[in-house]
């Protein structure tokens, strides 16, 4: 779902490993693709997730949502089915296929009962390597992805988001929304759509997870069967985003009684050294649940909000550091200082001992509570494979966890969180709030 | 649904559709509290639920919301927990907790090792008699629940037209007050409304526990036993009587306009039969009108008419939802393509109507339906929390295990005859509200 797709990386992070039950078999094709295979037998189905990186953040100049409108056309129509036809076959299967796109990936989500899976299979490989991208099924799908830009003109908590990617990372593809302007998803052709599937769907950028109903060779056989025909090679990968927010507050003026703020900077990347510990510093910090210092500050001491968050953020280009709250306008000033102090305080103090200890506790105790049921597994380990982790990376996670020290924590947190960098994007009507610093 | 019109789930609620877990037991403690037991070994965690068979449509009149600020009071402190140390607790043995209120009912639950059930069940069964509420948490909290409701329905133009909505649908019934309450009456809500509501609503005779997950009944039967079974069952407990409504006798319309609305579109809701125990039939074939209607983004009657061989819409759908302890809705929504009116939108919803009354159900759109509520049932499974919450809803909405059990077969029963004459009790328009979504009231045309 492309709005969310900072809460999408997210809870892949959240999520990564598991419990040491879960037996991940690599599965090599004799097509040559690579998969991770959780077999489980006890329910008749089966779920694969197949992910090709790179994404929308493909999409070429002026052609902003082109990857977006191609994925949401793939079961519009291919082969010699048209969208009813392609639907209809479907649900006789009861099988469900997905196709998503964020900025990193392209995505296909494929649930099959076992007694079904080679139809099911044959209807994801049609769909997959023959879209016809008929006119009137692009010129339909295209009035969808309009009115949904329209609607998130007017969503206060869209239009923070989109103006604080565009504050952060400018012309890069991460710096505008995925499913693109009402302007250049206008312009769309169908020459358009052949062009982005070539660019983003290939042999050469795809992960795999399946779980369930299915084994070794039969996985190797449906790869081969769903991945085979695919074109070898796609469009380069996007460069990295430069972070060029000011520091400072911008505020976009929106009639609404909640205004809605989202803050941060730049953030760690995935594969830097210190980002398991900065995971397990922002636990502390800005975690979901009652126990975070920014729900307890600002939630339970002081009543101004909901809900208060701030997450790592750390995409394949450029990573940043996020929050977001919601208050009444006449609230969201008393908010903001509550916040920057505690994003100076963990700054400059860490981490208690106490803190660290109750984090280790709880990440590691609510490790098996993640996986939970057959795709949501496959899809975490897709993620783990894009992020370069070994496969026995489970096994040895709790560990990773109990090592963070608590000198190591605060280093981190004086590495991660940087008061003098951060931007607040306000959106509402907030009282008496200073534009700057 | 595809994610490019994600925008307008949030105004939908999906069909119910049919849920059994392989292995369900049922048992009744002492003191009159449910319990059921729904196994599933493949990792060792449960999911604790304790469901209570009061929600807002329970509330003192004058007193809206005090259902869901109870909810929130409920974490601020025992005899034996301080406030907040609940779900500190739970964090501290690696579980997540968190708690939620609807019409009927209001839930509490745990996701934690299998192995601390029963710290979860001595938490659980402590706040369910042993509620301090600290004062001085009280009005924090209200800002909280003041600002959850700004989060959910003041920020929201959707909301609004639901609260609106439903306020119009129910002439008398308490269905037509929002469940987080009216702002003026949040704001007015105090600790004494609070304990006074939860006495008379808390005890093991008005609960239902669930535990779902890698458990034997055996265990949940003594641990339940060591932790709620010592809790005296409430006399004062009654079956929940409701007021009803009258008959309508006139079509209701609304014309909902804001500024913060980009995409217009009409909606119109229909009073309903729910599923009752014993008596399912009728919501069966509501269920599966909903699915004919708008069940799929493509096949379904409404897209097909509307987005397919015409183009005068983006998105059409039909959603219903039967379980519901009293007379519930079934809706109707058509998102117009640029270009056409609210007015054109409407009259396109009546023609499909009359055209499918008049043309039937097509029999292998009807078989494609029943074949995926049969699959449903096997993919249910790898959700246990999901199964849990199907039969928490369902339990605390009137039904019993033994409904919950029938529900698949009477789906499966029911004939294209049922489905479209539920369909013409269903479409009275006295019985009905049609709204307008629109960016700005459309300017009056002078004479």
């Amino acid at each position: 779902m492309i709005r969310f797709v900072l809460a999408a990386a997210l809870s892949v992070l959240a999520i990564l490993p598991a419990r040491a039950a879960v037996e991940i078999q690599e599965v090599t094709t004799p097509g040559g693709f690579t998969a991770w295979l959780v077999e489980e037998n006890s329910i008749p189905f089966a779920a694969i997730e197949i992910r090709f990186m790179g994404g929308a953040s493909l999409d070429p100049e002026g052609k902003r949502g082109a990857v977006n409108l191609m994925m949401a056309l793939l079961e519009e129509g291919s082969g010699d089915m048209d969208a009813q036809a392609f639907a209809e076959a479907r649900e006789e299967l009861a099988t469900t296929i997905r196709f998503d796109s964020s900025d990193d990936d392209v995505s296909v989500s494929l649930r099959f009962l076992t007694e079904n899976r080679d139809a099911s299979v044959d209807l994801l490989t049609q769909a997959l390597t023959e879209p016809s991208f008929d006119q009137d099924a692009l010129d339909r799908v295209r009035e969808q992805v309009l009115s949904g830009i329209r609607s998130n003109q007017t969503d206060p908590s869209a239009i923070a988001r989109e103006t604080f990617y565009r504050l952060a990372w400018g012309d890069h593809p991460y710096g505008s929304r995925s499913d693109g302007t009402t302007e250049s998803v206008m312009s769309l052709t169908r020459d358009d759509m052949f062009d982005a599937h070539a660019r983003t769907i290939s042999k050469d950028r795809v992960f795999v997870g399946a779980v369930g109903n299915i084994n070794a060779d039969e996985l190797a056989m449906v790869l081969d069967r769903i991945l085979g025909e695919l074109p070898e090679t796609g469009a380069p990968q996007a460069p990295d985003g430069t972070y060029q927010a000011p520091v400072g507050i911008t505020t976009v003026p929106f009639e609404t009684p909640q205004s809605v703020a989202l803050f941060g900077h730049e953030g760690i990347a995935r594969d830097d050294p210190d980002f398991f510990t900065a995971f397990v510093v922002n636990e502390i910090f800005g975690s979901a649940g009652f126990e975070s210092r920014l729900m307890q500050e600002i939630r339970v001491k002081r009543g101004l909000t909901y809900g208060i968050g701030a997450y790592l953020a750390p995409r394949d280009r450029g990573a940043l550091i996020l929050g977001q709250v919601a208050t009444a306008g006449e609230r969201m000033t008393e908010t903001i200082e509550a916040l920057r102090a505690e994003w100076a305080r963990i700054a400059e103090e860490g981490v208690t001992e106490e803190e660290l200890e109750a984090a280790k506790t709880y990440l590691t105790g609510a490790y098996p509570l993640r996986f939970d049921g057959n795709a949501t597994i496959a899809r975490i380990m897709v993620g783990m494979q894009m992020d370069g982790l070994p496969i026995d990376y489970i096994a040895t996670r709790n560990d990773n966890v109990n090592a963070v020290t608590l000198e190591e924590a605060r280093r981190v947190a004086a590495r991660i969180y940087r008061p003098e960098d951060l931007h607040i994007v306000v959106v509402g009507a907030p009282e008496g709030l200073e534009p700057g610093n | 649904m595809s994610p490019r019109i994600a925008a307008f789930c949030a105004l939908l609620t999906v069909a119910a559709l049919p849920a059994r877990a392989a292995d369900v037991t049922s048992f009744t403690l002492d003191n009159g509290m449910d319990v059921v037991v729904l196994e599933d070994h493949r990792a060792p965690v449960v999911v604790h639920m304790v469901w209570y068979r009061v929600g807002s449509a329970d509330e003192p009149r004058g007193k809206s919301g005090i259902a869901h600020f109870l909810e929130h009071l409920m974490f601020k402190g025992t005899e034996n927990v301080s406030p907040g140390e609940f779900s500190e607790i739970v964090a501290a043995n690696g579980g997540t907790d968190n708690a939620f209120t609807s019409y009927d009912y209001t839930g509490y639950f745990q996701r934690v090792a299998a192995d601390r059930l029963g710290l979860m069940m001595e938490m659980e069964a402590d706040r369910m008699i042993n509620l301090v509420i600290a004062p001085e948490f009280v009005d924090s909290e209200r800002n909280v629940v003041l600002e959850e409701r700004n989060q959910r329905t003041d920020n929201d133009p959707g909301s609004l037209l639901t609260e609106q909505r439903n306020a119009a649908q129910f002439l008398h019934h308490p269905y037509g007050m929002p469940i987080i309450g009216w702002r003026h009456e949040i704001e007015g809500l105090t600790r004494d409304d609070a304990i006074a509501f939860y006495r008379q609503h808390y005890a093991p005779n008005n609960a239902i526990l669930i535990v779902a997950g890698d458990v034997t009944p055996e265990e949940v039967r003594t641990l339940a036993e060591t932790h709620y079974g010592p809790i005296p069952a409430n006399p004062a407990i009654q079956p929940r009587d409701r007021v009803d409504e009258p008959p309508h006798l006139a079509e209701r319309r609304i014309m909902f306009s804001d500024p913060r609305i980009s995409q217009p579109m009409v909606l119109r809701t229909y009073l309903a039969a729910e599923r009752d125990s014993g008596a399912q039939k009728e919501a069966a074939a509501l269920t599966l009108l909903s699915e004919v209607l708008g069940g799929s983004g493509s096949t379904s009657v409404l897209p097909r008419k509307l987005q397919f061989e015409s183009t005068n819409s983006i998105y059409a759908t039909a959603f219903y939802s039967g379980t519901s302890l009293d007379d519930t809705t079934f809706g109707l929504v058509n998102v117009p393509a640029p270009g056409v009116s609210l007015e054109e939108a409407e009259a396109d919803l009546d023609r499909v109507l009359k055209e499918f009354l008049e043309d039937g159900i097509d029999d292998a759109q009807l078989e494609r339906i029943k074949t995926q509520l049969r699959a449903s049932l096997i993919y249910a499974e790898d959700s246990i929390s999901g199964l849990a919450r199907t039969y928490g809803v369902a339990l605390t909405s009137g039904l019993t295990v033994a409904d919950i059990e029938a529900w698949p077969e009477i789906l499966a029963a029911t004939t294209e005859e049922d489905i479209l004459a539920a369909a013409s009790r269903l479409f009275d328009l006295d019985q009905a509200v049609t709204s307008y979504f629109m960016p700005e009231v459309a300017a009056e045309v002078s004479q």
